[in-house]
């Protein structure tokens, strides 16, 4: 086989591999489910239009030149889609150090690794690319619905933050392995790959309420001391905004730009790839981290079940790196409490939403952690407790870890709104308790180590923790603002709550 | 061995799945017993074990160990017993002696009694150096005698074992051997599912052939001989024999 022939095929095989990981991800991993899939993709798709519309529709119609304001916020969106991509690249960079059970048979074949891992990195810049183009694609089209088709440019420009955003993620990973070593590199990427994408907006926002006392982004975006300090207009800052709008001549440009970073990319590192692979694969088996020398610790079975979940939660990287994303959300509204403390200011009222949603959607995790993902299932169903006396143990650890996590807000709440602080309080305890519900009612059983793929064992359950999440958020910022209209979204809501409880598995 | 007293009682035990795996099966197994129940792949062995250990509900049938009704009393059946499956489920991200303080807290064991017990099984399986180091890192054959150590931490008085040396080295299945030789020496029944023919024809005081869910043959391996008129065949020959005409049936 011919050097040029064994790349196509190893390029297919990739492809191959990429295409059914995704189609897995979509359907479950049930083939039977492949034309609701589709429907359902293609609704989703559908659907994606009317918020997109909602968000850019008004932008349809902008024309070259653009004033700086314009350019700043077109500018900060690209960006934000690119950090998103990052993140997204990182992710799928450290899954095929960690996670491929190929390594093994790829470097023990007598083909050229240097190669083999080129056609992998330009996988992984593919499948980045391919995210990308399908969530950008209803937005891209509303552009090009309400003003012609030099938004067709915008695709390209997606392209371009593809590739780049693949570069910089293979470049950010093997220099960590380089740095910090296989064991913290995976630990450390899950991190940045969990905060890259919300740090950008994080970072506009607590900018913002510096400055205006608000948690919107645009308010800084469009400020007029933002515009005095960007560049010129012809600055080279500005190409991705301009190759957007149909200017050919940047497009070009970055889609070579894209392309030469890449390219280097692969030059660079397509070697080192299979030392960073040998690497990582050494480390399931030279990994010894210690733990002290301690008494063992008494109380009931119960005790010990709990204190086996709490170890674990510590010790989950998973968790870890979602709890700190979470607090980062939490930060613009608690600077918003801070700055807004003793001021009887609405914006004070905005905290709440945020702090019982962020609430619901971590004990959702939480909760298929606990309950899901046990790695010991058949010691603890032969252990001489009633299953219903585990289940309790485990729902506990979710409730005290939420209430340790989030009774410092409230307690700062308690000094600016005794009132609000009551709200919140229930609310994060309804919403948690229905995330955890929701979670128990669908449970299977799963190693821990599938978490990343928890949503698509049922599509309801996912579905339904969501606008569970929502649902409770939306009901705590109208029980503060308009209380009637605040009760009837808490009927809503767990109306949609036993909805979903009737639709879960019935189980003996 | 006491033949009077039962430590395991199965009566007309069945599972179905999409076929029938285990098929009205009795079985007795006697207080202080070694018993190895052997038969060809998908023969019931694995889902006849998981229903003793309260794994699986049986779709008819009754289980009792040591007396106890083990389908209408599951806690207290499981306080007496232990299961180690074929595929060692244990935590990553827990230490071998955090993990046995796990279990040892599951099964109410006071810590002043089982932190020695723990120690002295980690010692005597060779985890010692590897005591206060997550299991993340363990082999097959290290994280089967974690799972192991967690089944004798409680000091049962049954222990239920299914392919318990697959994955061990030599030296690591010899020091499983004399650990669970031990703990039948002091009054502990042990059942155990084997493909090596050669460890049950060894250490089993009793033999249970399945086949298609049912139990084909029981004995010693002299009863055995009997019983199939060879006077001198081993087990694996036997073995065989019974399944081959189990099959021609």
């Amino acid at each position: 086989m011919s050097s040029a022939t064994a790349l196509s095929w190893f390029a297919r095989h990739e492809l191959r591999l990429a295409w059914r990981e995704w189609f897995a991800m979509m359907t479950g991993g049930r083939r039977r489910r492949a034309r609701a899939a589709v429907i359902g993709l293609l609704f989703f798709a559908a659907l994606l239009h009317v918020p997109a519309w909602a968000v850019i529709g008004r932008f349809a119609n902008l024309q070259l030149p653009l004033d700086k304001s314009s350019l700043i916020v077109i500018s900060a969106t690209i960006f934000l889609a690119w950090t998103l991509m990052l993140s997204q690249a990182i992710e799928s960079v450290t899954r095929v150090f960690y996670a491929r059970a190929d390594l093994d048979l790829i470097m023990s074949s007598p083909a050229t690794l240097a190669n083999l891992f080129s056609v992998r990195i330009a996988a992984i810049a593919l499948t980045v690319t391919v995210m990308a183009l399908l969530f950008s694609t209803p937005f891209i089209d509303v552009l090009l619905i309400g003003g012609g088709a030099r938004w067709l440019a915008a695709f390209g420009v997606v392209i371009a933050m593809g590739l780049s955003a693949a570069a910089i993620a293979i470049a950010v990973t093997i220099l960590l392995f380089r740095l910090i070593g296989p064991a913290r590199t995976r630990f450390v990427a899950q991190i940045l790959a969990a905060i890259i994408g919300a740090g950008f907006v994080i970072a506009l926002q607590v900018a913002a309420i510096i400055s205006y006392g608000t948690l919107s982004r645009f308010t800084i975006l469009t400020s007029g001391t933002l515009a005095a300090h960007a560049p010129d207009i012809d600055s080279i800052w500005w190409w991705p905004a301009r190759a957007t709008m149909g200017d050919v001549e940047a497009l070009l440009l970055l889609l070579a730009l894209g392309l030469l970073l890449l390219g280097c990319v692969m030059a660079m590192f397509s070697g080192r790839f299979a030392d960073t692979a040998i690497d990582a694969a050494a480390y399931g088996t030279s990994s010894r981290k210690r733990a002290k020398e301690r008494p063992f610790r008494g109380g009931s079975r119960q005790q010990a079940l709990r204190r086996k979940e709490f170890v674990l939660l510590c010790r989950d990287p998973w968790l870890i790196s979602q709890t700190l994303m979470q607090l980062l959300y939490l930060v613009p509204p608690a600077l918003l409490l801070w700055r807004s403390f003793g001021d009887s200011s609405a914006a004070l009222t905005l905290i709440t939403p945020v702090i019982v949603m962020a609430a619901g959607q971590l004990a959702g995790g939480l909760a298929w952690l606990t309950i899901s993902g046990e790695d010991a299932p058949d010691l603890v169903a032969t252990a001489p407790l009633t299953p219903s006396s585990v289940i309790r143990a485990k729902i506990e650890v979710v409730l005290i870890a939420i209430a340790v996590i989030f009774s410092p807000l409230v307690a700062a709440l308690v000094f600016a709104s005794p009132f609000q602080a009551a709200i919140t309080a229930a609310i994060i305890i309804v919403s948690a308790a229905s995330a955890t519900a929701i979670q128990l009612w669908f449970r299977v059983q799963a190693r821990r180590s599938q978490f990343r793929r928890r949503q698509t064992s049922s599509r309801l359950a996912t579905f339904a923790e969501a606008f569970s999440s929502i649902g409770w958020a939306a009901t705590a910022a109208l029980l503060l603002t308009l209380p009637t209209a605040g009760i009837v979204s808490g009927l809503i809501t767990a109306g949609l709550v036993a909805m979903t409880w009737k639709f879960s598995p019935k189980r003996a | 061995m006491k033949p009077d007293s039962s430590a395991l009682e199965v009566r007309g035990l069945t599972k179905r799945f999409d076929r029938l795996a285990v098929d009205s099966l009795d079985l007795t197994i006697h207080a202080g017993e070694f018993y190895a129940l052997v038969g060809p792949n998908g023969a019931g062995k694995t889902t006849t074990l998981r229903m003793v250990a309260g794994l699986l509900r049986p779709d008819d049938g009754g289980v009792s160990i040591f007396g106890i009704d083990a389908l209408a009393n599951p806690v207290a059946a499981k306080q007496v017993m232990a299961w180690v499956s074929d595929e060692p489920m244990i935590y990553d991200k827990l230490t071998p002696l955090e993990y046995l303080e796990f279990v040892a807290g599951l099964w109410g064991i006071a810590p002043s009694v089982s932190k020695p017990v723990a120690e002295e099984l980690v010692s005597s399986l060779g985890l010692a150096p590897h005591r206060h180091e997550r299991c993340e890192g363990f082999s097959k054959g290290m994280r089967q005698k974690v799972a192991l150590a967690g089944a004798l931490v409680h000091d049962p008085r049954l222990i239920i074992l299914d392919e318990p040396l697959t994955g061990l080295d030599a030296v690591s299945a010899r020091h499983v051997k004399g650990l669970l030789g031990m703990r039948v020496r002091a009054g502990c029944t042990v059942i155990m599912t084997t493909h090596i023919l050669e460890v049950a024809e060894r250490m089993a005081d009793r033999i249970g052939v399945i086949a298609a869910g049912r139990l084909v043959a029981e004995g010693t391996l002299t009863e055995l001989r009997q019983q199939n008129g060879h006077a001198d065949t081993s087990l694996e020959d036997l073995f065989i024999a019974l399944v081959t005409l189990q099959d021609a049936a």
